[in-house]
């Protein structure tokens, strides 16, 4: 089915907006996404109607907020097909997740066990299990890339041994676009009996996930990414798996019993969220999450396919243009790419004065882009409410960056 | 921080001019004083080298990579700062140096137009520590 994108971008007030006079094309969805009126107006009624503190006083607007908090975890467990509310956990992010399941492996972890990542990860996804190596003396292994930016499969499989404890791994490369066959290694890491966790922060928001299909033991996304408020991620865990991790936050409300001595931990997923958790962020994401189920991930994820196909092949002309990952069907929605001799800050600004957002840099993955031997590169990234136009737009104002900038080039 | 007015203004004639023929370009054969900073989030490089005399700043030149903002701010930089005392090279602020580059380059890219003056006066700070240590 192919999306009413027209009507679709009618739900988005902010896609409305004129930058320098020009019409704003946010191609800048890898990084956070717009927001539909349905979550600003959920948020909004939340705060207007029956805005409380949760899981605790009795009157009525309490008992509002904490069904409407139950019910989004309950929703996001649904979307995600995970058992139930047991196995999602509301955390400020994905950031916040992986550091749960890292900090949690640093109090059983060794010296002599391995823990393998990828050279495509973002920092949350590396700096974490670097605190837990350092810490348990745990050695970071890494399954290296191909030159078409995709994992290379037998080294990976080559790392993964017995002294494996940990495999964690992106879903879809932030920089490249890579989707790697989550299935496959989960397999391989669950042959040696090793954890798997899986950032989706750019999977979830655009296409099917489902973690019992895939069989992670952790995975962990964010809510900004996929239409819904920042502030709030999650953290799903299989129910033995969370029973067995242990908070990184403690305080109110992840409590069963306290004594001025000791405390026990309240039910799962409760446990992980201590302290006043974030309502209407719970609420915002709810609403997220119905209106991706409305339009369909199956669909959404078609519709970025086109989009990422169309910017290959228009991008591919523009001189001087090398774009990094695979070939359009192996990738998400999203694009990087360098002009040869300018500047990620230049290529981004110069889009901007067409009204084209998009991000240039590391894009928080500094030792990939040191591997490709680049500073950065500039990415766009596309979403449910982008057009083929938007992308047309792009690779236009880059042939005149590329045009404006010659002579810096040819310096170069 | 105002936000930039246009890009046009942002990437003006002279910056561009500035950031593909920049001047005092390379390296200093004779240099006394030198600050390589850097900016993690964006990637841009600029080592500034300095001859300083009497507490004067006899000559500036650098070297880097990066946006053109950066570049083309040390290039003007360097020009700007040439028989400057060190106190009052040290005393430049913010302003200074936009009102050297005459653009205002927003909340975001401010960091690129002045890593240039960071460094040259980490420079300075470094020098004259390094000679009090002599001294001693």
């Amino acid at each position: 089915m192919t999306l009413n994108i027209r009507k679709i971008r009618e739900d988005f007030p902010i896609l409305k907006r004129k930058v320098y006079g020009k019409p704003l094309a946010y191609l800048d969805n890898a990084a956070t996404t717009q927001k539909p009126r349905q979550v600003i107006q959920a948020m909004s009624d939340y705060y207007e109607n029956y805005n409380s503190n949760v899981h605790r006083a009795v009157h009525k607007l309490s008992q509002e907020a904490t069904q409407a908090y139950d019910d989004a975890h309950e929703k996001v467990a649904e979307f995600t097909g995970a058992e139930g509310i047991e196995e999602i956990a509301f955390t400020k992010n994905t950031t916040e997740s992986i550091n749960i399941v890292a900090n949690s492996l640093s109090g059983k972890l060794k010296k002599g066990d391995e823990i393998v990542l990828t050279q495509m990860e973002h920092h949350s996804n590396i700096v974490p299990w670097q605190q837990a190596a350092k810490r348990t003396g745990a050695k970071l292994r890494y399954a290296e890339i191909t030159g078409s930016g995709e994992l290379n499969m037998q080294q990976l499989q080559s790392i993964i041994s017995k002294k494996t404890k940990v495999v964690a791994f992106t879903h879809v490369s932030n920089v490249l676009g890579t989707v790697n066959p989550a299935k496959e290694i989960i397999a391989a890491a669950k042959e040696v009996g090793a954890i798997t966790v899986l950032d989706a922060a750019q999977s979830v928001p655009h296409m099917p996930v489902n973690v019992k299909g895939l069989g992670c033991d952790f995975m962990a996304f964010s809510s900004h990414k996929m239409l819904g408020p920042p502030g709030i991620g999650v953290l799903y865990g299989k129910e033995d798996m969370l029973e067995k991790t242990e908070p990184l936050l403690f305080g109110g409300d992840m409590i069963s019993e306290v004594s001025f001595q000791d405390a026990s931990w309240n039910e799962l997923p409760w446990k992980f969220e201590a302290g006043t958790p974030n309502m209407a962020g719970a609420v915002g994401l709810a609403a997220a999450v119905d209106y991706l189920q409305k339009i369909g991930m199956e669909n959404i994820h078609e519709h970025e396919k086109m989009l990422t196909a169309r910017a290959m092949k228009k991008l591919a002309q523009v001189d001087e243009l090398t774009i990094y990952g695979p070939e359009a069907a192996k990738r998400g929605g999203l694009v990087a790419f360098n002009i040869r001799g300018v500047h990620t800050h230049d290529v981004s600004a110069l889009l901007d004065a067409q009204g084209i957002a998009v991000r240039g840099g590391h894009h928080c993955a500094m030792p990939l882009a040191r591997l490709l031997g680049i500073a950065g590169t500039t990415r766009a990234s596309f979403y449910l409410y982008n057009t083929p136009e938007e992308v047309d737009k792009l690779a236009e104002a880059l042939e005149m960056v590329t045009k404006k900038m010659k002579i810096a080039t040819i310096r170069k | 921080m105002t936000m930039p007015d246009s890009i046009e203004e942002l990437y003006r004639e002279e910056v561009m001019d500035h950031y593909q023929n920049p001047r005092n370009f390379g390296k200093m054969a004779n240099a006394n004083a030198s600050y390589h900073d850097y900016n993690p989030v964006c990637g841009d490089e600029v080592e500034v080298q300095l001859k300083i005399e009497n507490s004067i700043l006899k000559e500036a030149m650098f070297t880097g990579k990066g946006c053109a903002i950066s570049q083309a701010a040390a290039s003007m930089l360097t020009e700007e700062v040439k028989g400057k005392a060190l106190k009052s090279a040290v005393a430049m602020t913010k302003d200074d140096m936009l009102k050297i580059i005459r653009i205002n380059p927003g909340p975001v890219r401010i960091k690129c137009a002045l890593l240039a003056l960071r460094a040259l006066q980490k420079g300075i700070v470094q020098y004259e520590a390094t000679k009090i240590g002599m001294a001693k």
